[in-house]
């Protein structure tokens, strides 16, 4: 090679070596831009009102005369989304995830995975829409209904798998000649009284009435929907990372397939679920079309304050809903409010991703001693 | 020959950027005004092929500030600017000059099913207040009430808290919901529920209720006896130019044309021909 193509080619190497630098570098600075833009915008809010009435209070009437800016019941209203959001996705997904993983023959996963991640393809108005105009009045004129339906399917299946561990364990030091026939009578004496309790359920489900299906329940199931393909997609992904050697080493010690994926593949995979659980769960904290459709957006604290079928309103949508009439010209306390609600939300969001972060590295280190 | 092709494009951009830039309108601002400047804007764009205008509806205070910003020539807006908004327009050299193209009433709508009949403005007050909150009390059934409101972006919102609420604040319970659209979709299904909506959006699927005993009509708000009511506006910066395309668009809802369209959308015109 000559002097003179050398030259070249080290010439090109460090262009192209730049730029990729600066596309790396661009979505850092784009991170750090709006993290100071949204300070800046948000201090002048603490200036003008002070840190107290933001946390404490439950008044939010940004137009009124004069403003009040309590924004409790809505830190509330985005808490208790997206914890409804993280009881539907959370179960459903790890769930989902163990099954495809290693539980499902391979030729079915195949067909499966790429239809539960078309939900993440879905566009959130939508979803909004759905929520507003099928699943609202389903839950208004049929939710008691809906409600006594899904407490039988969730509550019917995984007490009975209770059961039948429970009956395995307690049966276990008695005799042998015995022992199925305890284990029968005792399944079967917890299967009364477990159907007797889902039936008592009913009944109370039965009484309930939910005068507005625009409320809090409505949103978690939907965003909870939402969350799904990134909570599967991920948590399958560390199961499989898990790896065959892992399987097979446990098998071979004479482990069962459910010893197996309880006691080996699932705590070698545990941090990467945990942060598959983080990545879906932002998701339900950052969706704002849907919320802003369907959770009745009302700034009140429910009563009591686990009421899911209350309306409430979250962050997201009063920085959407609260932003055109909040005059910018002035810079009035409404307008830097809904910046301060921002600040939360990104801090928020900059801790749990942290957290994620941190949960990974501890497992990959973890992974690393094991070898 | 070359160079006389290069000369006539050259003529022609040079035409289409001029035209660009004299003949675009911009509109932005309120959704109950929306629809009016839209029917103009495809009217006029329809007579005058040469000219382009395009609509926004972002809400009225949103019309507001993109005329003070200058990236909107008309503001539609379904409440006059207030003190904050006349003095940022004065100070960026704005002078806002009011059209009132229309008029609108705000009807209060139940579910179809409610047997409530009528309501009085004290007790549309009371029910956003959250002093009444069972229909029970205003001979319904014994069901709590679900109220809605638009979101506070909207100049509906702010019409309804100015005729209705006199500054007092809704109760917290109260639903807020994106659009006239999305009120009435919640009224329909909803059987305990309240909402209002601009006289245009009635339809059917809801029923309006007599305030005071007055039935929301184009006719008593026109003279005057149904209490929920407003003007519609569109807002220019200083008086358009006589005879520019932007005069004769704003001045649409004066001819006998403008008055059909908006009749058509369900609002009330200003004229009677």
């Amino acid at each position: 090679m000559s002097d003179a193509a050398r030259r070249l080619n080290r010439l090109a190497a460090f262009i192209s070596r730049g730029l990729l630098f600066l596309a790396t570098t661009l979505s850092l600075v784009a991170v750090l831009l709006i993290i100071i833009y949204i300070a800046r915008d948000a201090i002048p809010f603490f200036k003008l009102r002070g840190l107290g009435e933001l946390f404490t209070s439950s008044s939010w009437f940004p137009s009124g005369n004069p403003p009040e800016f309590g924004a409790l019941a809505i830190f509330v209203g985005s808490g208790l989304v997206t914890l409804g959001s993280i009881l539907v996705a959370v179960p459903l997904g790890v769930a989902a995830a163990i099954a495809l993983s290693d539980i499902l023959p391979y030729r079915l996963r195949q067909a499966v995975k790429p239809i539960i991640e078309i939900l993440a393809a879905l566009p959130s108005v939508a979803y909004g829409f759905f929520a507003l105009v099928i699943f609202a009045p389903l839950l208004q004129n049929h939710g008691s209904s809906l409600l006594a339906v899904a407490a039988w399917l969730i509550l019917l299946p995984v007490g009975l798998l209770i059961i039948f561990a429970l009956t395995e364990i307690v049966t276990r030091p008695v005799r042998e000649d015995v022992a199925p026939a305890a284990r029968w009578i005792l399944a079967a004496a917890l299967t009364a009284v477990l159907v007797r309790g889902l039936l008592a359920l009913t009944h109370v489900l039965n009484s309930i009435t939910i005068a507005s299906g625009t409320n809090a329940m409505n949103v978690s199931v939907i965003l909870g929907i939402m969350a799904l393909p990134t909570i599967v997609s991920v948590a399958e992904d560390s199961l499989q990372a898990a790896g065959r050697e892992l399987r097979e080493g446990s098998y071979a010690l004479g482990a069962t397939r459910a010893e197996t994926l309880f006691k080996v593949v699932i705590p070698a995979a545990g941090s990467g679920i945990i942060a598959a659980v983080i990545l879906g769960v932002m998701r339900a904290i950052g969706e704002t079309m849907v919320v802003w459709m369907a959770s009745g957006n009302a700034a009140q604290v429910p009563s009591p304050f686990y009421n899911f079928l209350s309306p409430v309103r979250t962050l997201t949508a009063t920085i959407a809903g609260d932003m055109g009439e909040a005059d910018q010209v002035l810079g009035s306390g409404r307008y830097h409010v809904l910046f301060a609600l921002a600040l939360c939300l990104l801090l928020t969001a900059f801790i749990a991703n942290l957290a994620s972060e941190w949960i990974l590295r501890r497992q990959q280190r973890r992974l690393g001693g094991l070898k | 020959m070359k160079l006389l092709k290069t000369f006539l494009i050259m003529a022609l951009l040079a035409g289409f950027l001029g035209a660009a830039d004299a003949d675009k309108i911009v509109v932005d601002g309120s959704t109950t005004v929306g629809p009016i400047a839209k029917a103009f804007a495809e009217f006029y764009m329809k007579q005058n092929p040469g000219v382009n205008i395009t609509v926004s509806e972002s809400g009225s205070g949103n019309g507001a500030k993109s005329l003070v910003n200058k990236s909107c020539q008309v503001a539609s807006m379904s409440r006059l600017l207030k003190q904050n908004e006349y003095e940022a327009a004065i100070h960026s050299e704005i002078l806002p000059v009011v059209h009132v193209v229309a008029l609108d009433g705000i009807a209060m709508i139940v579910h179809p099913g409610n047997p409530v009949a009528k309501l009085t403005m004290a007790q549309v007050k009371d029910i956003y207040l959250g002093k009444i909150k069972n229909w029970s009390q205003l001979g319904g059934p014994n069901t709590p009430i679900v109220i809605i409101s638009r979101d506070t972006n909207s100049g509906t919102y702010e019409t309804f808290e100015g005729k209705v609420m006199k500054g007092e604040k809704i109760a917290k319970n109260c639903e807020y919901v994106g659009s006239n659209g999305a009120i009435r979709q919640r009224v329909q299904n909803t059987m305990a529920a309240i909402g209002y909506v601009g006289i245009g959006f009635l339809d059917n699927t809801v029923k309006a209720l007599p305030i005071d005993g007055v039935t929301p009509s184009p006719e008593t708000v026109k003279n005057g006896s149904y209490p929920i009511a407003r003007p519609l506006y569109l807002v220019t910066n200083d008086y358009p130019k006589m005879g520019s395309h932007l005069y004769r668009f704003i001045n649409l809802y004066l001819s006998r044309k403008g008055q059909t369209m908006i009749e058509e959308i369900g609002f009330i015109p200003v004229t009677s021909y």
